[in-house]
């Protein structure tokens, strides 16, 4: 009879340590999730900040140009460089036939006349002489360089060829490839060519976005929290108004789009594919989290606050705007920053109402045509370029460090308010 | 124009306010007792400026348009144009003032253009002159009443409440606005197509319309058997299914860990980190999926000899319950610390060990909170968009096997609306009456567990 209390118990002990295990194991799941895809992200990431250059020596050659004598500032702008530019690649390899001659020419960007002429624009002595040139590697030789090409594989499968490859090695031994830090992933906007592609027009539109953003939801959730927890009757209506609010934080996105593309483009007519139309869909989104967080740190403010103001004879109204909303506010911000890292990281809104479209232009205002960061990851993780992979993981990494400040600041904002209301 | 036109009426906003509270003071000090503090007399002022701006532009913004629009083509009215054909030349006309025009230019559109501009400049200078009159006339008959000494503040906090009630009638037209947006369409949608063979259909394939030649008259028979929506429905929830399968054991059981066994130290590192998960953009997470879960699935069914797609629901459904853990397990952890504490203290008096009282007593007692907070993970696996957009297949298959892909409600909506879209096709229509059935099967999802989440709070308040 002891002996089968006994065995009871320790079955019970044992259930008991399973019990345990089985939630250490599902935080530890979750915990291994999150590390994996940090890893992840930042192993096929961070090698976008780097970027390939290969040096060619580079003959200002004035006949080739097509340039007189003496030439103007403008005879430089409009010179000739197709010329002098796949003459100096074709140089590389002295004994190339036609079509190694254009293999030579695919080792670098598609832009690389630009940067002869942009060289020789800052340095208009060039001309006439030799000059070693950085140019920017396409970004297959980018990514061979980088070592996330793999050469083994057979040539017809491959972007660059056995003979590309000779080349390439060739100027690596003889130190003519180097890898800066890539300022053009900052200023450049996006563009079809994965080694010049950038993230600044993106960039550009989700700020325009934010900003449309909170200029609408921030004063109209501010007032409606106000009214609602201040000032309403408790009524049918007031309960409506609640449950509608709810709901809106709960409704998908993508409904929101549907919303913007409906209403906002379809009956108001206003301008496509621009941060203002994705701006105003996204405060629609954000209106209830900065209502809900409003509202409960208007309810955090302790009732003394609004006794004692009465007391003194301020109106319910003085008593508001004077004591309760100001004490209020860094709750009301902290729950802001939040809502808008949230929009930040929004993605099928945007795509609904045409912010996916191709920008190749940064974009000045918010009427302009642009894309957004989460948008831009979306254009490039469908892209089969092998270039674009990393730029993907790289501009993930960008928009993640966004969020992880604005969260940050959040938290910084909500710490000192519940220190103070602790005070009070 | 408009700008400067604004700025100036809030600087004549300001200097109403000073001067309704200069007059204050001025009454003051003929030792008469002010009705309310000095500040309303000005806010008083300030407002009756802004009122009758605020009135006049809207009005001007509805209707200038409209009112040019009928006096441009009033020229072409007895010409027998159609009315698109009018619309068109509408365009033209605004184009052409614009000089964005690149097609050819005929002496009407020409003549048109002209008037255009000149019916706009009239319009503007008018709303000039009609704005600062009105304002004029409003701020003195305003000056006139806080002379003889009325009341300011009640008519200011009347305004100022007015405000905040249209502000708090933000929500309620965003819903409206949704579901204006959805019902036209989908009414649309359901002439052509019977609402029968949408909800029953088993076929999907909206491409099929893509072929129409846009001159031809619509032939509903032609999309029989296009929008069946049986497969997508079928889809969505699997997805959903497999994703609440990652989602539920995870995150309830770190929510029970956290709230019951974690130390305060673990539980301050740990429930931030977590919380991270659900911080993390969608279109991050269907990156994950479609680089590296996707194949790394169909790499490892290949080792073991079966058929992965690298499109399989069960990346895109995998990924998507790893971003709702961290919902499951926050909302969890809230609901069994506010079971209140006599409850276990009466197990434990019991002799029940730890996870008895949590399996036997507190989470029984949780249990209506719990369910409502699967029921929002499931709401927000439903309505996930990017991570299906990315990772899940785009064609419609009927499959309940979690290896093959799917095609989901928000998934299908993406497809249809990406790029440009004519409004009035049947494929575009299509679209909206998904979106119409995932806000009311969300809708429905989100009324449900609120309402059982308040009733839980309540019954332990």
């Amino acid at each position: 009879m002891n002996k089968n209390k006994e065995q009871l118990l320790n079955k019970r002990y044992k259930a008991e340590q399973r019990f345990r295990l089985y939630g250490q194991s599902a935080i530890f799941m979750a915990l291994l999730f999150l590390t994996i895809f940090i890893f992840k992200i930042f192993s096929t990431g961070y090698s976008a900040f780097q970027k390939t250059w290969l040096i060619v020596p580079v003959t200002f050659d004035p006949e080739l140009m097509m340039l007189e004598q003496n030439p103007s500032k403008e005879d430089i702008q409009d010179a000739d460089y197709y010329d002098i530019a796949l003459k100096s690649m074709a140089d590389l390899d002295l004994n190339a036939n036609e079509d190694q001659e254009n293999e030579l020419k695919r080792m670098v960007s598609y832009f690389f006349e630009k940067e002869i002429k942009n060289e020789l624009l800052n340095d208009p002595n060039l001309i006439g002489k030799t000059k070693e040139v950085y140019l920017t590697a396409s970004d297959d030789l980018d990514q061979v360089f980088k070592g996330n090409y793999p050469r083994d594989l057979p040539e017809d499968q491959r972007r660059v060829s056995d003979y590309q490859l000779k080349i390439f090695d060739q100027l690596v031994v003889n130190g003519k490839v180097e890898s800066k830090f890539n300022i053009s992933f900052f200023t450049n906007a996006d563009s079809r060519e994965a080694e010049l592609a950038g993230i600044a027009s993106s960039f550009m539109g989700s700020i325009f976005s934010i900003l449309v953003c909170l200029m609408i939801a921030f004063p109209v959730a501010v007032l409606a929290a106000i009214y609602l927890e201040e000032f309403a009757p408790k009524n049918r209506f007031t309960d409506f108004i609640e449950v509608n609010i709810n709901n809106l934080a709960a409704v998908p996105s993508i409904v929101f789009g549907l919303l913007g593309l409906g209403v906002l483009l379809a009956i108001f007519q206003l301008p496509r594919s621009t941060p203002l139309v994705g701006g105003i869909t996204l405060s629609l989104m954000t209106l209830p989290t900065i209502i809900i967080a409003a509202r409960a740190s208007l309810k955090a403010v302790p009732p003394s606050i609004r006794e004692a103001a009465l007391a003194m004879g301020a109106s319910r109204m003085q008593t508001t705007m004077h004591h309760t909303v100001p004490l209020s506010m860094p709750g009301t911000l902290s729950g802001t920053i939040i809502g808008l890292a949230q929009a930040l990281g929004e993605t099928a809104p945007l795509i609904l109402i045409g912010m996916v479209a191709f920008v190749n232009t940064i974009p000045g205002s918010p009427m302009d045509p642009a894309a957004s960061l989460p948008v831009q990851i979306y254009i490039w993780a469908e892209s089969a370029e092998r270039g674009f992979v990393e730029k993907v993981s790289a501009c993930i990494m960008v928009l993640l460090g966004f969020l992880i400040t604005m969260n940050l600041f959040a938290q910084i904002i909500r710490h000192k308010f519940e220190k103070k209301m602790e005070l009070k | 124009m408009n700008l400067i036109l604004f700025i100036f009426i809030v600087l004549l906003g300001f200097t109403s306010y000073y001067f309704g509270r200069k007059k204050a003071y001025t009454i003051q000090s003929t030792k008469k007792r002010l009705t309310a503090l000095p500040q309303f007399y000005g806010y008083y002022l300030a407002i009756w400026c802004a009122i009758p701006a605020f009135i006049i532009f809207s009005l001007w913004a509805i209707f200038e348009p409209t009112i040019v629009k009928l006096l441009i083509l009033s020229d072409y009215s007895n010409q027998g144009y159609l009315d698109d054909e009018l619309n068109l030349i509408y365009e033209k006309t605004k184009a052409l003032s614009r000089g964005q025009f690149t097609g050819e230019i005929t002496p009407f559109i020409d003549a048109s253009a002209e008037k255009y501009l000149s019916l706009r400049s009239i319009a503007q200078s008018s709303k000039v002159v009609i704005v600062l009159s009105a304002i004029i006339a409003s701020v003195a008959y305003a000056y006139k009443r806080i002379s003889s000494n009325s009341r300011t503040r009640e008519p200011v906090e009347k305004f100022l409440n007015a405000v905040l009630f249209t502000a708090s009638l933000a929500a309620i037209l965003t819903t409206v606005g949704i579901v204006f947006s959805l019902i036209f369409q989908t009414i649309d949608f359901f002439k052509v197509i019977p609402l029968f063979d949408f909800v029953f259909g088993t076929h999907w394939y909206p491409a099929k319309a893509f072929v129409r030649d846009s001159s031809e008259a619509l032939d509903p028979t032609m999309y029989s058997d296009t929008f069946g929506a049986v497969p997508i429905f079928a889809g969505t929830f699997f997805i959903a299914f497999i994703a609440m399968c990652v989602a539920i054991p995870i995150g309830l059981m770190s929510g029970i860990y956290l709230a019951e066994y974690a130390s305060a130290k673990v539980r301050q590192y740990a429930k931030p980190l977590i919380e991270i998960l659900a911080g993390i953009p969608t279109v991050v997470y269907g990156f994950f999926a479609a680089l590296t879960v996707g194949p790394f699935l169909k790499e490892l069914g290949t080792s073991m000899g079966l058929e992965v797609s690298a499109e399989s629901a069960l990346a895109a459904g995998g990924v998507m319950g790893i971003m709702i853990i961290p919902f499951i397990s926050s909302l969890s952890d809230d609901v069994i610390t506010s079971v209140p504490q006599s409850l276990r203290d009466g197990s434990y008096a019991m002799g029940a060990t730890k996870s008895e009282t949590i399996k036997r007593v507190i989470f029984p007692a949780a249990l209506p909170g719990i369910v409502g907070s699967i029921l929002l993970g499931v709401s927000r696996a439903i309505g996930e968009t990017m991570i299906v957009v990315m990772a899940s297949g785009l064609a419609a298959n009927l499959t309940l096997n979690p290896l093959e892909s799917t095609s989901t409600i928000t998934a299908q909506i993406v497809v249809i609306l990406i790029g440009d879209q004519a409004f009035g096709d049947p494929k575009t229509q299509a679209a909206f009456a998904l979106g119409m059935s995932l806000f009311l099967v969300t809708l429905c999802l989100n009324i449900v567990a609120l309402r059982v989440v308040k009733k839980y709070r309540e019954k332990y308040e």
